[in-house]
């Protein structure tokens, strides 16, 4: 019997070895969106739907750092508040009744994205502002917004480029912030942005070519925009028939959205990544590793021991009038006496009349 | 064989938990007597409501997991409060086996008819628990308290906070004073405990945290926009001493409302929002309204009439007024799920009390509008300086869901008389002036009450980037000079501190009084401007506090049962209650540069240089030639052939 019991050991022991063998250990996702204006509202989209998946595939909110630069669900302008839709048949509410924006507003900034990527955040923010990964994470990372040869437009007021972008990439590689990383970007001529990297184990898609635009998908004549960019609505159609256990891989994302459906040319680049794309799941990315350690242990739980303490409470007075007006005033930062000024400039005026003369004295007084 | 031994493994385990189900099954069948009791009451608080039971009834529920273990009956009132919606199985207990309750929770929700044809509905969710975070206790059981806000009490001496997230603008003259008011945007103000020393630097670090806890961008708080009140903003709790260092106010008039607050907000409730009132949360219905406001609290309370302990209170409201036009078409009629497209099915498991109150005060003999399904219980409360009439709906007895088992509240509408009673308090600010440079601020503040006069305290704070000029400022009422008896003037610092300015004024009877002050604009770096300068920029809401007087005596025991909504207040005296007013933020424009100079200046530029150097320097130096015309095909192949042969050219 204790051979067979050592046995079975052995076979979890297995078990767990090859669990843990396989390449990452917990999945992580940075979707950003750097798009401000309600006629940006496309890009949110984007990014939500995006969100949307990544969720419904397993990577808890914890785990997802998601920046949306302007609010467009509760957007005055927006006819339905507090939904974001995907196309003008207005099925599908990407916003949701459960969303958490990590950074949103002013706060999506260039500084703000590479201080998460590399991990150089204040003390005090919070984890949910973080991006906790390790050697044996996998990143998803997603950026949408408008974009140009090199560089991606944040707010309008500034500009990420493909170098920093690279270096960022190279500081996480070197701090081991990543096992795998891959990078989407749906932006015009999103391919510049992948150009210039060279950490090993990165994969990059983007929507276009240098020199092409991304076009957007189709306007809502009632929400008066368009709602979505073409390559992502493909993309998020793409993600719908995914599920937490297919085997999906990545030669099939490569697929998503052809010349003929996208107008413009989607690109990837797989130099970089050690594995054989064909090899790599979609879940890999999208989806998520959760550890669960069964325990039989029994935890007891005790209360504090509380003091009693005899004093007598009372709420306070909200408008104590008197008590205001005869308030002490506060301390007041130290000031001169009030003679010491008009003692300072007789005393300058008296060494100047001496220095010059007693004459000029009468002209003055 | 090690599949013989897991196959045997696995018979054991569905063995094992088949009888669990069976052991549980049995006992739910068995106890089920139609009255779906609610968690532990605490004994001490008994002042006989028809609502609460004799004798304290448990909540019992059993992990159906692989490890099979006894739950006694002892452990019981702490373990285990899953929130599974299943029915519970109430159990008489034996009282002095089981240890007191600590914790409580409750939930309720006031339905408001305005006279406008809006509807107002106030959620509030109360939890009481008698711990101490102070005094190097460290907790770590949490049961009906959130644990992120218990942990941010502890690790920052919180004594009182106050956080709220407003969308929209409270209007006193059509719909009347809110239970709780609130500002547009983000508020948030914190009493610290004597014991820290360094405030500046733990507010900045609690700013932080919140901002993580609740999805916000609270973490632009900073310097710049907080202020240290001398005078306004008492704590709402339990204190002895009120040495203003430890208090810091701070409001983001700028910050958006939407579903990623909501979200963290309804998962500090115990139930969150799968049982009882907080179901009816709805994104899509809420941010669709003319008003919504949802505010957290959290304040040290007596325990019992003597107060010689404290618990501490967390409570979540949520406000909001759904527009007669947007949300019911122009028709007028209400009902829960025309506002919030569900209906109630249960009450919270783990609430000792869960009520329902719709106002019919103006509705004494049901001629203006008709509420049903009909309920008979009524209930009276001395609420904002009035003695309101409430139908109450019990949602933790069975007979209010009916046959149906679900309660879709409907009032209808059968004419529409009547007048609101005018608040007595009311505040309005505007910016006059024109031009980039200067300007002046007003605020009106109107006494409604036809012969009483009252104080009210007056907290302005507007950033550093309007200059104030205080010599300017004027207090008129009724055309006459009227002079505060107490002024704090804090004048700001460029980029460090924003003005301050508290005055207590005495309002004279049925008057206006109007306060201006005129200010400059200040031209901000270029790289403080934000990326879209030209909305404008932000002044905080002008909060007016003030004891008005009121019609009827108010309740000054604080320890009755008392619904929510009357108790939020502590009330000292009979003859008045305390109201806080919000004002309208200001946007102002400031002299904004035109950020696209630099780009324009350089393709100007560069199209001159390029088009007139350009000129100059052909005109300079081009020579002309002359140059023969290109000869015709045939001719230049005969040419080749000739140079070929070494011939001179044609």
């Amino acid at each position: 019997i204790f051979f067979f019991y050592s046995i079975h050991l052995l076979h979890t022991a297995d078990n767990a070895g090859q669990f843990f063998s396989s390449g990452h250990t917990n999945n992580w996702a940075v979707l950003v969106c750097t798009s401000r204006f309600w006629f940006n509202y496309r890009h949110v989209a984007n990014t939500l739907s995006v969100y949307r998946s990544v969720k419904r595939l397993g990577i808890p909110d914890s785990h997802i750092v998601l920046m949306l630069a302007d609010d467009m669900a509760c957007n005055h302008r927006n006819p339905k508040p507090a939904t974001v839709f995907s196309h003008k048949n207005m099925e599908l509410n990407v916003y949701g009744d459960d969303v958490e924006v990590d950074y949103r507003g002013y706060e999506v900034t260039v500084e703000n994205f590479l201080r998460v990527l590399t991990g150089r955040l204040p003390p005090s923010t919070p984890r949910s502002k973080r991006l906790l990964s390790d050697d044996r994470s996998n990143i998803l990372i997603y950026l949408t917004g408008h974009g140009g040869n090199g560089f991606l437009k944040f707010q309008d007021s500034e500009e990420i480029s493909n170098v920093e972008l690279a270096d960022a990439f190279e500081q996480m590689w070197q701090k081991r912030r990543y096992n795998e990383l891959l990078f989407i970007i749906d932006t015009c001529q999103g391919a510049s942005m992948y150009e210039r990297f060279y950490s090993p184990n990165l994969m990059a898609l983007a929507s276009s070519q240098v020199g092409e635009d991304s076009l957007s998908h189709q306007p809502d004549l009632a929400i008066g925009v368009h709602l979505m960019d073409r390559y992502t609505f493909y993309l998020l159609e793409f993600l719908e028939d995914i599920h937490p256990a297919s085997k999906t891989n990545m030669n099939d994302l490569f697929k998503v959205c052809p010349k003929s459906q996208c107008v413009s040319t989607p690109g990837h680049r797989t130099d970089l990544f050690l594995r054989d794309p064909g090899s790599v799941l979609i879940t890999d990315f999208f989806g998520s590793v959760r550890k669960v350690e069964i325990t039989m242990e029994t935890i007891n739980l005790t209360d504090p021991i509380k003091q009693v303490e005899q004093r007598k409470y009372s709420y306070v007075d909200q408008l104590p009038v008197s008590e205001i007006i005869h308030q002490k005033p506060k301390q007041k930062d130290w000031h001169p006496p009030d003679g010491f000024i008009l003692g300072l400039w007789t005393l300058i005026l008296l060494v100047f009349f001496k220095l010059y003369g007693m004459k000029h004295l009468k002209h003055i007084f | 064989m090690a599949a013989h031994r897991c196959s045997n493994c696995a018979a054991l385990l569905i063995l094992c938990s088949l009888s669990v189900f069976i052991v549980v099954d049995s006992q739910e069948t068995t106890l089920n007597g139609g009255h779906h009791a609610t968690t532990v009451h605490n004994p001490q608080t008994t002042t006989g409501t028809a609502e609460q039971t004799a004798e304290p009834a448990v909540e019992e529920r059993r992990w159906e997991a692989t490890a099979v273990e006894e739950a006694t009956p002892d452990d019981d009132d702490d373990a285990a409060a899953s929130d599974k919606q299943d029915t519970s199985a109430p159990e008489t207990v034996d009282p002095s086996s089981v240890p007191q309750p600590k914790d409580d929770f409750q939930e309720e929700l006031v339905i408001r008819p305005l006279h406008s044809g809006d509807i107002y509905a106030s959620f509030q969710f109360r939890t009481v628990w008698e711990t101490d975070f102070m005094r190097g206790n460290k907790v770590s059981h949490y049961r009906l308290f959130p644990k992120s806000l218990g942990q941010v009490i502890s690790k920052f001496s919180v004594r009182e906070l106050h956080i709220s997230f407003t969308q929209g603008y409270w209007r006193t003259m059509q719909w009347g004073q809110p239970f709780q008011p609130s500002p547009p945007g983000a508020e948030l103000w914190v009493w610290f405990q004597d014991s820290v020393t360094d405030v500046d630097g733990t507010w900045k670090e609690l700013t932080n945290v919140l901002s993580g806890i609740f999805c916000a961008s609270l973490n632009f708080i900073d310097s710049t926009n907080t202020v240290q009140p001398s005078a306004s903003f008492k704590p709402l709790g339990i204190g002895n001493e009120t040495d203003h260092r430890f208090l810091r106010y701070a409001t983001l008039p700028r910050e958006i409302v939407c579903t990623e607050n909501l979200t963290p907000w309804k998962k500090l409730l115990p139930c969150g929002s799968k049982a009882g009132l907080a179901v009816l949360l709805k994104s899509e219905k809420l941010f669709h309204s003319s008003f919504h406001s949802q505010a957290v609290h959290i304040r040290p309370v007596c325990q019992d009439w003597q107060c010689k302990t404290t618990s501490w209170e967390l409570r979540q409201t949520l406000n909001v007024v759904f527009d007669l036009h947007n949300s019911a078409q122009g028709k007028r009629e209400w009902s829960l799920f025309k506002m919030f497209s569900r209906t109630l099915t249960e009450a919270c498991p783990l609430a000792s009390s869960s009520k329902i109150y719709i106002d019919i005060t103006d509705n004494p003999q049901g001629e203006q509008f008709e509420v049903s399904p009909a309920t008979p219980l009524l209930s009276q409360a001395v609420v904002l300086g009035d003695r309101r009439t409430f139908s109450v709906y019990d949602l933790t007895q069975q007979i209010t869901f009916g046959t149906v088992r679900s309660l879709n509240l409907l009032i209808r509408w059968k004419s529409s008389e009547g007048d609101m009673l005018r608040p007595l308090l009311h505040a309005e600010r505007y910016v006059a002036g024109y031009g980039l440079q200067t300007g002046e601020i007003h605020t009106l503040m109107y006494n409604n009450h036809p012969y009483r006069s009252f104080p009210v305290l007056l907290l302005d704070s507007v950033p550093w980037y309007l200059r104030l000029y205080i010599h300017t400022l004027t207090v008129t009422s009724k055309g006459k000079d009227n002079k505060p008896s107490y002024i704090h003037y804090q004048p700001s610092k460029d980029r460090l501190r924003p003005h301050l300015l508290e005055m207590l004024v005495q309002l004279p009877p049925n008057s206006v009084t109007e306060v201006t002050v005129q200010f400059e604009r200040a031209l901000l770096k270029w790289t403080e401007y934000t990326p879209d300068p030209n909305h404008g920029f932000y002044v905080g809401s002008s909060v007016i506090s003030s004891l008005v007087p009121s019609i009827v005596a108010m309740d000054t025991n604080s320890t009755r049962e008392r619904p929510l909504f009357s108790s939020f207040f502590p009330c000292k005296e009979e003859s008045s209650y305390f109201v806080r007013v919000y004002t309208e933020p200001l946007l102002v424009n400031l002299p904004t540069p035109d950020f696209s100079m630099p780009y324009n200046v350089i393709c100007l530029t560069c199209t001159v240089v390029a088009v007139g150097y350009g000129s100059l320097y052909n005109l300079l130096t081009r020579s002309f030639q002359i140059e023969e015309p290109s000869p015709g095909l045939a001719k230049r192949i005969a040419n080749i052939i000739r140079k070929m042969r070494g011939v001179p050219p044609l």
